[in-house]
């Protein structure tokens, strides 16, 4: 073991210390008096929105304003109930909870096709009707809201307010961080904070992305919706101007200022942005006179500054006294898909053409990959190869004709559905997670043979299935010959390695094919000639190879088979040698002497 | 409904509607030329009307020491990067746009709280500050982000609205604020009484599009602008410094925002936060200016300008609520025209 760099906790201190902290909080009613425990429950109720933000915002890129609403659609669903059918206040809680998720799955299936910023401003308009429709519906009691809510009683015993409630509180927001620690280091995990490096990973890996975003979407607004049930119960009152479009923006401001690349970051944000409010508001205040909204302005400063200084957040300077746990998986042979080929061919291409608009970009063409063999792709920039490749991986749409992967006819299908069916491919750029490991990415590759339901790996009962998971990735990892760096983020690995880490990605799914887009590209001499070792590796192996690329010497080393493509139609097939002799490839090439 | 009420409603709507197609143009040329879409539009709408109403009262409106202070970290924020960069260049634009314009704006103003100085020329000094305050707040929010993802220029937009917003707050009170309508006049066509700011508002809003559409097409400047919007790194290849076209954009959205706002005065109570709902509005119809031609996206603005007036009739407590809960399905169809987005959403 090496020792951790001086000024670190190592992960036993870190243990003791976070032991420590936990029973000073659990102890907090017994020393502390009747505000600051409420000002403890206000951040602690905070700090479960400011979490679900982070889900949204910092793992898959996505922003809400309108979480206030969905903390305000429990707060009012519980608060009704529990009023209005006198129901027992802990029975409110799947009510409270069901009334955000609800309209989140409708407002999110609507919604969550958009890009970024149009989403952004569909949250707000939803952030912003719920503010007036609660002030304006009678059964809410309009601008008055609901008094009179009933406390939340344990055998008999009335909890109260602030600091009966406090435990409650506690106890959520422990449960919240948990499950969302456990999300995040999962299978799901993975997948989902691939989405904010492009929607082609997930997919690629036969994941549905809409679906993943929706889920998350989902979970952020449960988030909300839980802590506007313990909002209810420990005020015991509702108005609508506790969960306005202004609150809406505060709960971002939170996980945006903790820090949006970890769940602490959302606990420390609403910790920092509560205390600060409060200072500015009840000191400042006092000296600028009611009419001077101070922590608008400061706040409104402060996240201006941080988005040109440090868009990170808080996070980041305190994460840096914790030395990082590690894990070392040793490998573990996949079982669950023999990876032998059929006989024949094992991907087909019949006659596809594929216009856009006017442009003819592929037309009439046809070829075949034959089981075992390493095919290249080759041809003058602009020839169609790209196309070709997204039209087989299912990223377009061919105009007509047929293909056909593992005698199956794949034309029109989705390219998760065409990657489930064993078709593994990597990218012309470089598509990884910088900030995860290289095992993690290469689990990636693994999503869809290890998804477990959402509920088990929220509550922790999916570690088998991980350390599976894991463990097939090292096992990939082996097979390429990087498994000395399992630990180390990807984005530390070179270029060389990162595209042999995309193919060990691409393994993990099992394929069938391998489709390698430009894999030589920009690699040095030594690293070109370890790619075509592995390639040359995996054919012995049995896999097919589909690749596309302009090395030529490349080229020679690897492939069995070239097929050249001139202005999207096929100009010539055959072996190297036939290839080099042939006149028309030539006059392509090099123009007529 | 007689038709009096009917006539009262529509004229209502074309109102709204037509300073609702104002800022939306605006909100959706800032946000070709800049990426940014301009929440805080909204701000710079009621300042006008604030700012001149104290000037009235004899009063400096604080606006204008706020133009001084953020000019005053513009310039320093220019000098810092002239240092870092050891090189003069663009001192000129930082001495003239960041330290003397506001000052000449402060003196302005100052010279004209005098109870004998004409109307015309406090109207000058009142709209000179808020619309100054556009490419500084440009160089002190945005330049410095302006190369990075439309999401993180959006959080800075909304926090900049924050700010803003609490800034109005300190600088012009809680209290709402009805300015005097600017000539007086009314008169009927039938039995329907005309509102002379009804008239003065369509005349301003085709006067201000055809302008915009004038400078876009015809002027070099604004096809400089246009090149910026398509090309940020080509633009600067051929010479178009991004910033600056950025300056400019940002200046034409803070002169449509202070005449909308000055329109808007008489017909409405303002309050200093009252520009951002305002602004909401205005973005609906920014979204269908993507989506389809901007004829369309005027027309969208106004039909949802005569949806907030009826509804204002038949429902006044939901009127909000039907005219934001309207832009979920706008922006869903909106999405469904767009292809399918693989784009990534950096967010750091």
């Amino acid at each position: 073991m090496s020792r951790p760099p001086a000024g670190r906790l190592p992960a036993g201190g870190r243990r003791i210390a976070a032991w420590l902290a936990l029973a000073a909080l659990v102890l907090a009613p017994a020393y502390l008096g009747d505000y600051p425990l409420s000002v403890l429950d206000n951040i602690m109720t905070s700090a479960i929105i400011a979490i679900g933000l982070v889900l949204l915002t910092g793992i898959i890129g996505m922003v809400s304003l309108g979480q206030a609403a969905f903390a305000g659609l429990g707060a009012y669903a519980s608060g009704y109930a529990a009023l209005n059918w006198g129901l027992n206040p802990w029975l409110t809680l799947p009510i409270a909870l069901l009334a955000a998720a609800v309209p989140a799955a409708l407002i999110g299936a609507l919604t969550l096709r958009m890009s970024g910023q149009f989403l952004v401003l569909a949250t707000l308009a939803w952030g912003i009707s719920f503010f007036y429709l609660a002030g304006a519906l009678p059964m809410f009691g309009g601008q008055n809201g609901l008094s009179g809510i009933p406390s939340l009683g344990v055998g008999g015993m009335v909890l109260g307010t602030d600091r009966g409630m406090y435990l409650v509180i506690l106890a959520g927001l422990a449960i919240v961080a948990w499950m969302s620690l456990n999300l995040l280091e999962s299978n799901f995990g993975r997948i989902i904070r691939t989405i904010r490096y492009g929607a082609a990973i997930g997919e690629s890996a036969g994941a549905n992305i809409f679906l993943l975003r929706l889920t998350v979407f989902i979970i952020a607004a449960t988030f909300a919706g839980f802590a506007g049930w313990l909002y209810t119960f420990t005020l015991q009152f509702l108005d609508p101007g506790a969960f306005s479009l202004d609150n809406g923006i505060q709960y971002l401001f939170m996980a945006v200022i903790g820090g949006v690349s970890s769940i602490w970051g959302g606990v420390i944000g609403a910790a920092a942005y509560s205390l600060a409010d409060r200072f500015l508001s009840g000191y400042l205040q006092q000296f600028f006179g009611q009419s001077f909204n101070v922590s608008s302005i400061f706040f409104g400063v402060v996240m201006l500054v941080l988005m040109q200084t440090a868009r990170g957040g808080l996070w980041p300077f305190v994460s840096v006294f914790l030395v990082p746990a590690r894990q070392n998986f040793t490998p573990l042979a996949p079982v669950e898909r023999p990876n032998v080929p059929p006989a024949g061919a094992v991907l087909r291409v019949a006659n596809v053409v594929k216009k856009f608009q006017g442009l003819v970009a592929v037309n009439d063409l046809s070829f075949e990959v034959e089981a075992g063999e390493i095919l290249a792709l080759i041809g003058p920039n602009g020839a169609g190869k790209s196309t070709i490749f997204n039209l087989i991986a299912g990223l377009l749409k061919t105009s007509s004709g047929k293909i056909e992967f593992l005698g199956q006819d794949i034309t029109g299908w989705r390219s998760r559905k065409i990657a489930r069916l064993g078709l593994g491919r990597t990218f012309q750029h470089v598509r990884l997670v910088p900030t995860m490991t290289v095992l993690e990415n290469v689990a990636v590759g693994g999503y869809a043979r290890h998804r477990a339901p959402l509920w088990k790996t929220l509550m922790r009962l999916n570690r088998d299935g991980e350390r599976r998971a894991l463990g097939q990735a090292a096992y990939q990892l082996e097979r390429v010959g990087l498994l000395h760096r399992q630990g180390e983020r990807a984005a530390n690995l070179s270029l060389g390695e990162q595209r042999i880490l995309e193919i060990a990605r691409a393994l993990n799914g099992n394929p069938l094919l391998l489709l390698l887009d430009e894999p030589a590209a920009g690699l040095r001499f030594n690293e070109k000639q370890q790619l075509a070792a592995l390639l040359i590796a995996l054919r012995q192996e049995g896999m097919t190879v589909l690749l596309v690329e302009h090395d030529m010497a490349f080229i020679r080393q690897v492939a069995d088979r070239v097929v050249v493509v001139q202005y999207g139609e096929k100009l010539a097939q055959g072996s190297i040698a036939e290839i080099q002799r042939n006149q028309a490839v030539r006059e392509a090439y090099l123009g007529v002497d | 409904m007689n038709f009096l009420i009917f006539g009262f409603l529509i004229q209502n709507a074309l109102t709204t509607g037509a300073i609702y197609v104002l800022i939306s143009l605006t909100l959706f040329s800032v946000a070709t030329v800049t990426r940014i879409i301009y929440v805080p539009i909204g701000e710079i709408m009621v300042f006008a009307p604030f700012g001149l109403s104290m000037l009235m009262n004899g009063q400096v409106p604080g606006t204008v020491w706020l133009l001084v202070l953020l000019g005053g970290i513009a310039f320093l924020q220019d000098v810092w990067q002239m240092i870092r960069a050891r090189s003069r260049h663009g001192w000129r634009k930082a001495v003239l746009l960041y330290l003397a314009m506001p000052a000449l704006v402060a003196g302005f103003s100052l010279a004209s709280t005098g109870a004998n100085v004409p109307f015309v020329i406090k109207l000058v000094a009142g709209c000179a500050a808020p619309v100054a305050l556009n490419p500084v707040l440009f160089r002190v929010a945005f330049q410095p982000i302006a190369s990075a993802t439309r999401l993180v220029l959006l959080i800075a937009a909304i926090a900049l609205h924050f700010a803003l917003a609490g800034a109005g707050l300190y600088m012009f009170g809680p209290d709402g604020l009805r300015t005097p309508g600017l000539t007086g006049v009314a008169f009927r066509i039938g039995l329907i009484p005309i509102n002379d700011q009804f008239l003065l508002i369509l005349g301003a809003c085709v006067a201000l599009i055809a302008g915009m559409y004038l400078f876009f097409e015809y002027t070099l400047y604004g096809k400089a602008l246009r090149a910026t919007a398509i090309h940020r790194r080509g633009a600067r290849l051929v010479g178009i410094d991004p910033d600056s076209a950025s300056q400019v954009i940002f200046t034409i959205a803070g002169v449509v925002a202070v005449i909308s706002g000055l329109l808007i005065g008489p017909l409405t109570t303002l309050f200093y936060d009252s520009g951002f709902l305002l602004g909401l509005k205005g973005f609906a119809g920014a979204i269908l200016g993507e989506l389809a031609d901007y004829p369309m996206a005027a027309l969208a603005a106004l039909a949802l300008a005569g949806l907030e007036s009826f509804s204002a009739f038949y429902a006044s407590e939901y009127k909000d609520v039907i005219v934001f809960a309207l832009l979920i399905p706008i922006l869903l169809y909106r999405s469904w025209r767009q292809p399918a987005q693989l784009e990534e959403e950096h967010f750091e």
